[in-house]
């Protein structure tokens, strides 16, 4: 297995370095001369400041995420009437391409539910189109609200984070099998022991999967929005050394993000099966 | 004939899908005895095991339990689960003491009380085992030390050997019989098969489908105090499975 995966990546490098050296295009440069330049950019601190920007409002939108995407997803999931708690949803919705989303609307509330107040029915449509919708064009609408400072990348974070973290939470707490809560019950046991001990350990596996696939969302919300709004740590570097044609110093910048982000994520998945092991 | 200690009244169960599932079904539970719900699949027997145990609602009709009518789950009931219904993320240990630990009993005195019932169950030695290590079997035994620890008076059994394989069945079975006795329970025991019905109870409720109904209350002559081989062989055993097929037959 260890062995097919080192030979994977030499592979890879190797072809890189190959179509490197063949004279495709002048802007494509040959893996060694890439690693070189990532070398040199460890060396003279440029990544490792470039990193510390660039973590600042992906670690506030992750943490923000985690706090509020999985109360609220564990909310949708308790409770059907807790009417307020839909409201930041709607803030949310205000910055969604309204035009995609009405006919959904329609077709989510209107057919035969009639008017609902529940939670459930008001947010759940807005997590799945979020999903679903390109975040990039929403980018310029967040700097046109919120400027080009924190605000702005932040929230790019949290809109590429925030639906995949509520929805796992949410699906983690409503698939709670029956039979576990009727147990509870045939025991006398309060509706709090029944989320304390019952329904929230059992949704804990999933919450915890939906803040991994977060923090991956989260990586291409702060990349996006380093290149869009202003450029600022990695983008910057990326958008920088693309301008000065410095190509190797780009390619570095960029395979070190995916670096990065691959890194983290396997550790985090690694982490995750060792707190809640699979059957 | 013994006192009732469980007693349903003009029970009638309607779901919100339209179904009818019972129309006023009248029945009574002798103390200390094993009673049946035998029928075809939709005939509502699980429906009316549950509404006895309190866990869902009736349209119409009255359960009393040792003469008190009850609304909702109590603690002289105890239920025993199809699928076990079992924490998979809890060991047999945390799982058989759960009841005791709902009902907030300290950590050491539940867990004294659950040891003593796995050991009664035979699973002496798989008390940090997770469900997921333990065959289908060996789970409802847990289930059933589960039911044992809370101390009720009556056990409300759904099917509890239907996801087990026959060899494990019969075993299963003996055991459950010498437990009970032991125990001196009042057990309600739902199943659709036959044998098992006639093996185990000392009376047997035969609903029929839709809407479920009572349509005959049979009570075996079987001498439980035999051994199992004997039972299986006695005439009175395979007479009561013979009169009940007869019954059933125009249900299937």
């Amino acid at each position: 297995m260890r062995r097919w995966q080192i030979a994977s990546f030499a592979l890879f490098f190797g072809l890189w370095e190959l179509t490197g050296r063949w004279p495709v295009s002048p802007a494509f440069p040959p893996f060694s001369n890439t690693f070189l330049a990532l070398i040199e950019m460890i060396r003279d601190g440029t990544l490792g400041k470039a990193y510390l920007i660039t973590a600042q409002p992906l670690a506030l939108g992750i943490v923000l995420c985690a706090i509020a995407g999985i109360a609220f997803g564990i909310g949708m999931g308790l409770s059907r009437s807790i009417e307020w708690l839909s409201l930041p949803v709607f803030i949310i919705l205000q910055a969604a391409p309204m035009a995609a989303i009405i006919p959904l609307l329609t077709y989510m509330y209107g057919i035969g539910m009639g008017l609902s107040r529940s939670i459930e029915w008001l947010s759940l449509p807005v997590f799945i189109i979020l999903q679903a919708a390109p975040m990039a064009a929403i980018i310029p609408l967040l700097t046109y609200m919120y400027g080009i400072g924190l605000t702005s990348k932040v929230l790019a974070v949290i809109m590429l984070a925030a639906p995949v973290i509520v929805m796992n939470s949410y699906k983690g707490i409503r698939n709670t099998p029956p039979s576990l809560l009727q147990m509870c019950r045939s025991f006398q046991g309060t509706r709090v022991q029944e989320v304390v001990k019952i329904v929230l350990p059992h949704a804990a596996a999933l919450i915890f999967t939906g803040l991994r696939l977060g923090l991956a969302m989260g990586f291409i919300g702060i990349v996006i929005a380093e290149l869009l709004i202003t450029p600022t740590g990695i983008g910057d570097l990326i958008s920088y050394h693309s301008s000065t044609a410095d190509y190797p110093k780009m390619f570095a910048t960029i395979a070190s993000i995916v670096a990065v982000a691959a890194v983290s994520l396997h550790l985090l998945q690694r982490v995750e099966f060792r707190l809640f092991p699979r059957d | 004939m013994t006192e009732a200690i469980v007693e349903v009244k003009g029970i009638g169960k309607t779901y919100d899908s339209g179904v009818e599932a019972l129309r006023d079904v009248n029945l009574s539970f002798p103390k200390g005895q094993l009673s049946t719900l035998l029928g075809p699949s939709g005939c509502g027997k699980t429906t009316l095991l549950k509404i006895i145990a309190g866990l869902l609602p009736r349209n119409a009709g009255q359960v009393l339990v040792k003469g008190k009518p009850v609304d909702g789950p109590g603690p002289e009931r105890a239920f025993v689960f199809q699928d076990f219904a079992l924490l998979p993320w809890a060991s047999v240990l945390r799982n058989v003491a759960f009841g005791l630990e709902l009902r907030g009993e300290p950590k050491e005195k539940r867990e004294e009380v659950a040891r003593k019932y796995i050991a009664e169950v035979g699973l002496k030695g798989f008390e940090h085992r997770y469900p997921a290590q333990l065959s289908g079997g060996m789970r409802q035994r847990v289930g059933l030390a589960r039911a044992l620890t809370v101390d009720a008076d009556i056990i409300l059994m759904d099917e509890p050997f239907s996801s087990v394989d026959e060899q494990t069945r019969r075993k299963f079975q003996e055991d459950l019989l010498d437990l009970l006795r032991h125990h001196q329970k009042t057990v309600i025991f739902v199943t659709h098969s036959i044998e098992e019905a006639a093996y185990l109870s000392d009376q047997i409720a035969l609903l029929s489908p839709r809407p479920g109904r009572v349509s005959k209350i049979v009570r075996p002559n079987v001498d439980h105090s035999r051994s199992p081989d004997e039972i299986r062989r006695d005439r009175g055993y395979l007479d009561t499975v013979d009169e009940i097929w007869g019954m059933l037959r125009q249900y299937v």
